[in-house]
């Protein structure tokens, strides 16, 4: 029998059905996270001369900002929804629920989920500006620390494309292509209008 | 010494968490039994059972208290086995 309070966990993401709402939360907050890193970096990029002591903490305050943004706003959503749940199935079932598994769940999903929506473009966003950190920290790298990040970005965009492949059944490659091309277009549209 | 060997329970729950969590959930609580579901009814959200609990001793406060902590309620008992055995 696995460790209490992970069945625990277990139980209430499969009584609240939340374990696709939580992965599709992960999946867009991810992609709205390397994007905006993305067009941060290339932003950077096409400006030329900006100080690592710059590009930094705008990315961190942008990482940062996704992160609180994602947090809250999942909370509050899901919080509504769950109540909402909540309250239509002690009415169907003609009970005081208070205190039962479904209870719980409503009262704890919003929080697992939130961290998922929150902590999942903060992630992101820090393996992408990984690269500026460790050029800051006198490591040499093969390409620039912005060229750097922008790899970084561009490989996680196609990572998460797989990742979708693999929830939709669809062939990796494809599905990782397609997030790719997003990407590029992004990339094509900031040096078109920047 | 009275001891309840088997309990038939009518049960209305909702659909989450399903027939074999809900049946696992009251077995964990219940210490040497077997228990038995079956679906009587489905509606929108919620759905009737019957459950059979056996056992060498039950114990309806506890069954009933891991019944509600599933989110379920108990409508009635519709039958119990219960035997005199003599103490050792």
């Amino acid at each position: 029998m696995p460790f209490e309070p992970f069945r625990r966990i277990q139980q209430f993401v499969f009584i609240s059905q939340s374990y696709d709402i939580a992965r599709r939360y992960f999946v867009v907050n991810s992609f709205d996270g390397a994007l905006t890193m993305l067009g941060l970096l290339l932003g950077f990029h096409v400006s030329k001369g900006v100080d690592l002591e710059v590009a930094i903490p705008a990315c961190l305050g942008a990482a940062i900002a996704l992160a609180m943004s994602g947090l809250t706003s999942a909370y509050l959503s899901e919080k509504a929804e769950r109540k909402r749940e909540f309250k239509k199935l002690q009415d169907a079932m003609v009970s005081d629920l208070s205190g039962s598994a479904q209870d719980k769940a409503s009262r704890w999903v919003p929080v697992w989920v939130a961290l998922i929506n929150g902590l999942s473009p903060l992630l992101m966003s820090l393996i992408i500006i990984t690269p500026l950190w460790l050029v800051q920290l006198g490591f040499e790298l093969p390409l620039g620390p912005f060229e750097s990040a922008i790899g970084v970005a561009f490989a996680l965009i196609f990572l998460l494309g797989i990742f979708l492949g693999r929830v939709s059944g669809t062939f990796w490659l494809f599905s990782g292509l397609q997030t790719l091309i997003i990407a590029l277009v992004t990339a094509f549209l900031i040096y078109l209008i920047v | 010494m009275l001891q309840i060997k088997r309990l038939v329970l009518d049960i209305l729950k909702p659909h989450q968490p399903d027939v074999l969590e809900f049946a696992r959930a009251i077995a964990s609580q219940v210490e040497d039994s077997c228990v038995k579901l079956k679906v009587l009814e489905m509606d929108d959200k919620t759905e009737t059972l019957e459950l059979i609990v056996e056992g060498s001793n039950l114990e309806l406060d506890t069954i009933v208290s891991a019944i509600n902590e599933m989110g379920g309620s108990l409508h009635s008992v519709d039958g119990v086995e219960v035997m005199n055995v003599e103490e050792e």
